[in-house]
């Protein structure tokens, strides 16, 4: 079982803070990879501007860094900020690693005036692009472009690839920062297979297995959207299916634990919006999950999100204070990253809860599938 | 030259030992008590008497001879017309053990005289194509071990319901929801659903017993069975009772039955499942149903609108149209209307190499409800036996291209297809359904499956029995003759639907448990099933395992 971490602060922090979370859970993971997002970026030697998309990955080879430049400059990117890692050696077991990017662009001048929408869908396309450039000898992996996010993927203990890229150096910070710590399950290492997966900057990260995960990528595959490609990994789906709750169906955040992990017929009989809410496990039944799963979450607002497996058959914590709140797999986690906070208040999601916090972090806010649901189409 | 008639045979004179199935008859338990000649469908056991030879020895005289005596015994007949059918009525009347037909271990010959008066044979039952099934083959081989916690079939709740009715995208369905447009009538189902036996193939106490069992099923153990009618209707009181919901109407070429049902939809108090459109049968494409005059009576008589005593044979093809497609589309869309557009509508065929094109265009059919597509193995009351044998497509590569395709084009959620022919033929009856899901089928149809295990069809893959077409079902299950029916008990009956559908349903979740789904029905879930045949394995795009 993978262990996850989240942490979102007020005030920024820097990465290396999650990732000493992450060892006190440590007998969870095996060392087999790590993914981190950053979300509301702050660096030490450049004053961001928070518009600029960032772009994150790895070029395998000098050829292939070359190919993902050229290809920046020709789409009219122009380069504002390049991120260079401070690398220690003799940490990271990866070979063939020529160059860890974390590189900030102006959009070309054509996208000034057009709307979010458009910006964000020439993002997608650039990324999709991008990892297209890849071949056999000069492999490239691009994790996310987007404002204001930033992701690291890597092979290995967390706390060393921390160090061989010098995250305690306090050059990166963020206001949000989630991390996962990877237990290889059934399919194979490979860098995109870490979590967090990252779409249009919605990103989720899992821990568990998704056991319908087939038939729900047949399902998305077959619906042709851009973006929604990959799947190394069983929990991708679960970041597509919230883009699809979000941005395709435009439905409100409390929409998707109805759509992963819907409520039987009988509960929903007796829901004030049952009839609606029937309607939408019909049409978007091949979305249902399965197996063991938590899910954590952040949105471009910075709200941080958590939901369970409809049976809860994961563990996961929130737990926090005014300014600054955690989630983790294990509440190990939650007081390693907060540990200035009230015990008692934290929170045990159970298999009807979605738990966001709000981007501006004062309080909890707890959602049951119970409830009323948001949206006057239902009523 | 003319013939001389030394010896009294014909060209059809055959002996026993030709026979697929043979009579052995034990003369010293026999009490010729008369009750196996009496049972016997077919009359393929007489009361014979014989004589034999006493040797007889004259000790004084010093003299020897013999003496005969007469005695009587069972004997087989040799009529190809009379011709054994292995059903063992006889044994199982017997009160001591004294007879039992076996299985002929040399050629059967009278399958060349099957044709007698120019008339080529017409049977009931399935292909008679024994040993294991391709379904049988399928294994559920993605067992989660490193990360799930066992689930508990027992324990854990399970969603193993499935949708029949056309179901909008979601971009559709909030569209509609918004702006008051029509969202299709959906029903959530068991996916084992009794296939279409019609009142007519099916005597008055099996269909009776059937419905109650499904009711049963419904309203007690809260498992969502549906059964579907055939051709044929059924009783008007059913039409006007609450139980009309469990069941789903099918309209064949003939519409035999349909005008009772037409005059009952101001009455009704419910609505029925589901509108099925025969197009097609796996058991005897190109062939409508074919109920033969032994079965038409005065109560089939009354259903059917005909009069009684007449063989009722369904027209191939509906009639009225000029093109399957039109046909297709104005026939969904009539009943569609014809019901307010509140019950769900989908059309049964054959399974084909042309299904994919029948599918696409119900995909453009935004009334089509579904696909049930029928496989070779699918069983019948009637039937030209050369139809059975060897007219048909498999049903497993069939519903896996349509599911492909479906899948391409991101509608695997808008169109179920359910699947039928052979499911549970050699017993196996929640593998091989939960096998067809995991190949994309929204549901399996049962019907052989229903009639051996709710009521002691005798039928097997060996041609035992198989003369549902003749009225004379030893068992009662397919004859309209009320000496025969009155055999089987519609309460038995019903409890053995109870029976069979809880043991179904708990084997699903047997299945499903393993491999770490709960939340929903698998379909489509490829990855998750195996076969040891490498040739099978691709062509379904499943994994070939050893």
């Amino acid at each position: 079982m993978c262990r996850l971490a989240l942490k979102t602060a007020n005030e920024p922090f820097s990465p290396y803070e999650v990732l000493t979370a992450m060892e006190a859970m440590q007998e969870g993971y095996d060392g087999s990879g790590l993914g981190l997002l950053l979300r509301g970026m702050e660096f030490e030697d450049f004053k961001y501007n928070p518009r600029f998309p960032i772009l994150s990955g790895i070029a395998h080879t000098e050829k292939a860094w070359h190919r993902v430049t050229d290809y920046m400059d020709d789409r009219g990117y122009e380069l504002k900020y390049d991120h260079r890692f401070h690398m220690e050696d003799g940490h990271i077991e990866a070979e063939e690693r020529y160059r860890y990017f974390l590189r900030a662009y102006r959009m070309p001048v054509r996208f000034r005036d057009e709307s979010d929408d458009v910006r964000e869908a020439e993002m997608l396309k650039t990324r999709l692009a991008l990892r297209n450039l890849a071949t056999e000898e000069d492999k490239v992996a691009v994790f996310s472009f987007f404002p204001d996010v930033a992701m690291i993927k890597e092979v290995g203990w967390p706390l060393q690839i921390g160090n061989g890229l010098c995250l305690h150096d306090g050059q990166i910070k963020s206001r949000v920062c989630m991390a996962q710590g990877r237990q290889n399950t059934n399919y194979g290492i490979n860098l995109y297979a870490c979590h967090p997966f990252f779409i249009q900057g919605i990103s989720t990260m899992t821990n568990g297995e998704n056991t319908a995960f087939v038939p729900i990528r047949d399902w998305l595959v077959g619906k042709d959207i851009p973006g929604y490609t990959g799947y190394q990994s069983d929990s991708e789906v679960f970041t597509h299916i919230l883009h699809y709750t979000l941005k395709k169906l435009n439905l409100p955040l409390q929409a998707y634990k109805h759509i992963i992990t819907p409520l039987s017929t009988k509960e929903l009989s007796e829901h004030p919006q049952g009839e609606f809410l029937t309607g939408l496990r019909q049409v978007c039944r091949r979305l249902i999950i399965d197996g063991p799963n938590a899910i954590i979450g952040t949105l471009p607002d910075e709200s941080c999100m958590l939901v369970m497996d409809q049976k809860k058959l994961r563990p996961a914590t929130v737990g926090g204070r005014d300014g600054a709140w955690a989630i983790a797999s294990e509440i190990c986690g939650v007081q390693a990253m907060v540990p200035d906070r009230d015990p008692s208040l934290d929170f045990q999601p159970m298999r009807e809860h979605t738990v966001i916090i709000p981007p501006e972090r004062k309080e909890l806010e707890i959602w049951s599938q119970y409830d009323p649901f948001p949206l006057p189409l239902a009523a | 030259m003319v013939p001389v008639r030394s010896v009294s045979i014909t060209p059809s004179s055959l002996a026993p030992i030709d026979f697929p199935w043979i009579i052995e008859h034990k003369e010293e338990r026999c009490t010729l008590c008369g009750q196996c000649t009496a049972v016997c469908p077919k009359g393929a056991i007489v009361l014979a008497h014989m004589r034999k030879r006493v040797p007889k020895l004259d000790v004084f005289q010093k003299k020897r001879g013999n003496d005969y005596r007469t005695f009587t015994g069972i004997r087989q007949e040799t009529d190809p017309a009379k011709l054994c059918i292995g059903c063992g009525m006889c044994s199982m009347v017997c009160p001591n053990d004294a007879i039992t037909p076996h299985p002929g271990t040399n050629e059967n010959r009278t399958v060349f005289f099957n044709n007698r008066k120019g008339e080529p044979l017409k049977r009931g039952g399935r292909r008679n194509n024994p040993g294991a099934t391709l379904l049988d083959q399928i294994m559920f081989d993605r067992i989660s071990m490193l990360t799930d916690p066992a689930l508990d079939a027992g324990r854990h709740e399970f969603t193993v319901t499935t949708s029949l009715g056309r179901v909008l995208s979601p971009e559709d369905f909030l569209d509609r929801t918004i702006n008051g447009g029509w969202i299709p009538p959906t029903r959530e189902i068991f996916p084992f659903i009794i296939g279409s036996m019609s009142f007519g193939a099916l005597s008055p106490n099996m269909w009776l017993g059937l419905l109650q069992g499904v009711a049963y099923c419904n309203e007690v153990l809260g498992i969502p069975v549906v059964m579907c009618t055939g051709e044929g209707g059924c009783p008007p009181w059913i039409l006007r009772s609450p139980y009309l919901k469990y069941i789903i109407l099918q309209i064949a070429s003939g519409y035999f039955g349909w005008d009772e049902i037409i005059r009952a939809i101001p009455e009704m108090q419910c609505q029925p499942a589901a509108i099925e459109i025969k197009y097609g049968q796996g058991a005897k494409p190109g062939d409508g149903g074919l109920l033969m005059w032994y079965k038409v009576s005065k109560l089939i008589a009354r259903l059917r609108g005909v009069p009684e005593g007449v063989d009722l044979p369904s027209p191939p093809v509906h009639q009225t149209l000029y093109s399957i497609e039109e046909s297709v589309m104005k026939m969904i869309q009539t009943l569609s209307t014809a019901f307010d557009h509140k019950v769900p509508v989908y059309p049964k065929i054959s399974a084909s190499t042309s299904a994919k094109s029948v599918l696409n265009n119900l995909v453009r059919n935004p009334y089509a409800a579904g696909l049930m597509i029928d496989g070779i193995d699918g069983g019948t009351g009637a039937a030209y036996n050369v139809s059975m044998e060897a007219t048909g497509h498999p049903i497993a590569s069939c519903v896996r291209d349509c599911y492909l395709d479906l899948a391409a084009q991101g509608k695997q959620n808008e169109i179920p297809i359910f699947a039928a022919g052979g499911i549970g033929k050699n017993g196996n009856v929640a593998q091989n359904g939960m096998a067809m899901v995991m190949l994309g089928a929204s549901g399996v149809h049962i019907g052989k499956y229903i009639m051996q295990a709710v009521a002691g069809c005798l039928g097997n893959e060996m041609n035992r029995c198989n003369v549902c077409n003749l009225g004379i079902c030893p068992k009662g299950i397919t004859s309209q003759n009320p000496k025969l029916y009155r055999r089987l008990d519609p309460d038995m009956v019903a409890e053995r639907v109870a029976e069979t559908f809880m043991s179904i349903n708990t084997e699903i979740k047997k299945i499903m448990a393993p491999l770490g789904r709960s939340q929903s029905l698998p379909v489509g879930m490829s990855d998750a099933i195996g076969i040891g045949n490498q040739a099978a394995a691709d062509r379904l795009k499943i994994k070939y395992v050893c």
